[in-house]
């Protein structure tokens, strides 16, 4: 009789808004394929508690979970970059985490601090010679992601250099990135601070190491929001509002921690 | 004896209608994909406009202003896979020749589990390697900035496509009759003109078929040279970080959606026209070999 009564409501409900997800008890999140570890570690320690619930994930791309949010395909959008002010007039983004983005060279290269204005410079062909930052005299050769992710977005966005990089190299991953970084001595690349092992090197940007706390006195320049992206004027169903309150929450964040970025939550 | 018949009809007429409806899914496999191909490609080209879209030579496609130009993919793949048979079909006709002709039997027995497994190695595997050492070493011996760039994707694909080229020649040079040969020998002959002569020509049709079977896979490949191409859309030059239309296809896919999408499956489609042009085209010098 219960689950009669549910599933009408949901039926109902459905007909006057689409955006609550089809069965109650599941929350759908869609989007950033660089969320997909801290969507992955909260949903599967969410579930745990309430196992009645299911948090479900479809990786996207920020792009595209901003827009399942806006046309109400999911109950939450996952971005990793910041909304843009066309999309902040319907949407509301919830801080849940934030990426440092590192840049590193190989270990070979004797550079190993850079200004944000430099990167700009560097990656809009400005600067071609590691001589012109201190280094030897080599050329600079750069390494990028492909159109569309995340961390290229986030990058580009902080260093003011959407579409006017000159990547020597566009890789689909991070693990390509480091790789070639660590195979060229002339190459620099970018990549998630969480996802920088010991094959490469770090550089420190304006002078600060990136690390948690430098990200979030917000001393270390290169860093983007993971955002739990909803529709403005639309009741979240109960299960997706709790699931927020739960990833905002202090008993989240050592999971958040655990997938390499920094919980917002104080 | 009326009622053993009709049975053994039936079940003959069941076979029939299962294997037919077997034939009938492949088909409907082929058409589906060409369907939803033309369809999902289709508006992409028409939006962006045909010439603009084949013929432009920039392609940004999450710019502001973004521009889809395919012209550099097409040059890439076209010169790519052109680089690889160009270095792959010597090399892979002169051992399949050593292979068929020439080998002692023992090495014989060796080399082809060798070529076996060169086959079945995942093409990650490939592009791995490739980026690890191969782009190193172009790096090093050219003293380049970077080593990544067509030259590496064109030797990846040359030894990626070595085992089909050599298999399907060394079937194509055994299934000449043994009379050819022994014809030629008789008239005086020596070993080496036989096969040079004789035996490759007479297996020219078969050496053509190794020919498309090592042009597909090398125009359709994606992974390997993903990692060592660079991937910039730059137009093509050998030491150029290039993008092939396999990988601008597969790059973007991921974190793609509006009319970025619609382009990508637009590059499919013009891959797909490439591919049956390719194989039409080839399929031609086949029958006019044979005539």
């Amino acid at each position: 009789m219960n689950l009669f009564k549910s599933l009408k409501l949901t039926a109902a409900l459905g007909t006057l808004a689409i955006a609550t997800s089809a069965f109650a008890g599941t929350v759908s999140t869609d989007g950033s394929t660089s969320m997909e570890k801290v969507i992955g570690l909260l949903s599967e320690s969410y579930h745990e508690a309430h196992p009645q619930t299911n948090v479900t994930y479809n990786p996207t791309g920020s792009g595209a979970g901003i827009a399942a949010a806006l046309e109400g395909r999911c109950d939450i959008g996952l971005s990793s970059r910041d909304l843009k002010d066309k999309e902040r007039q319907s949407l509301t983004g919830t801080v849940v985490a934030l990426d440092g983005i590192a840049m590193v060279v190989n270990k070979d290269n004797a550079v190993s601090d850079l200004t944000v204005e430099q990167l700009t410079g560097v990656y809009t062909g400005k600067i071609t010679n590691w001589k012109e930052l201190g280094g030897a005299d080599r050329p600079i050769v750069l390494i990028g992601r492909e159109a569309g992710s995340g961390t290229r977005d986030g990058f580009e966005s902080v260093t003011h250099t959407k579409d006017k990089c000159k990547y020597r190299q566009e890789l689909t991953s991070t693990g390509d990135v480091i790789t070639t970084v660590s195979t060229n001595v002339n190459a620099i690349g970018y990549a998630s601070l969480s996802a920088v092992g010991k094959k490469v090197k770090p550089l420190t940007i304006n002078g600060v190491h990136a690390s948690e706390a430098t990200i979030l006195d917000g001393s270390y320049k290169l860093q983007r929001p993971f955002l739990m992206v909803t529709r403005k004027g639309q009741q979240l169903s109960p299960d997706a509002q709790d699931f927020m309150g739960y990833a905002l929450s202090a008993e989240a964040k050592p999971l958040i921690e655990k997938a390499g970025v920094v919980p917002a939550a104080k | 004896m009326q009622a053993d018949k009709k049975s053994l009809v039936s079940t003959e007429g069941i076979a029939r209608s299962v294997l037919f409806a077997l034939g009938i899914l492949n088909i409907g496999f082929v058409l589906m994909i060409c369907t939803y191909l033309v369809a999902a490609g289709l508006p992409g080209i028409i939006e962006i406009g045909f010439l603009d879209f084949t013929l432009g030579t920039e392609w940004a496609s999450t710019a502001s202003e973004p521009k889809f130009g395919i012209l550099p993919f097409i040059l890439t793949s076209i010169y790519g896979t052109a680089g690889a048979i160009v270095l792959g079909l010597p090399l892979g006709l002169f051992t399949a020749i050593f292979l068929a002709r020439f080998a002692p039997r023992r090495l014989r027995l060796t080399l082809e589990p060798m070529v076996d497994l060169l086959a079945g190695i995942p093409s990650v595997v490939y592009g791995f390697v490739g980026m690890l050492v191969l782009v190193p070493a172009i790096q090093w011996a050219f003293s380049l900035p970077d080593g990544a760039g067509l030259l590496a994707s064109i030797i990846v694909l040359a030894v990626m496509i070595l085992p089909s080229i050599i298999k399907v020649s060394v079937n194509a040079i055994e299934a000449v009759p043994k009379e050819y040969e022994l014809a030629s020998l008789a008239l005086g002959a020596n070993e080496v003109e036989t096969t040079f002569k004789v035996i490759v020509p007479a297996a020219r049709s078969g050496i053509a078929a190794a020919v498309v079977l090592g042009v597909g896979r090398a125009i359709g490949e994606a992974m390997a040279v993903m990692m060592v191409s660079g991937n910039a859309a730059n137009l093509p030059g050998l030491f150029e970080s290039v993008r092939f239309l396999t990988t601008a296809v597969a790059s973007e896919m991921s974190y793609s959606s509006g009319l970025q999408r619609e382009a990508l499956f637009s590059i499919a489609l013009v891959l797909f026209c490439f591919i049956m042009a390719i194989n039409a085209a080839l399929n031609l010098c086949f029958k006019q070999g044979r005539k």
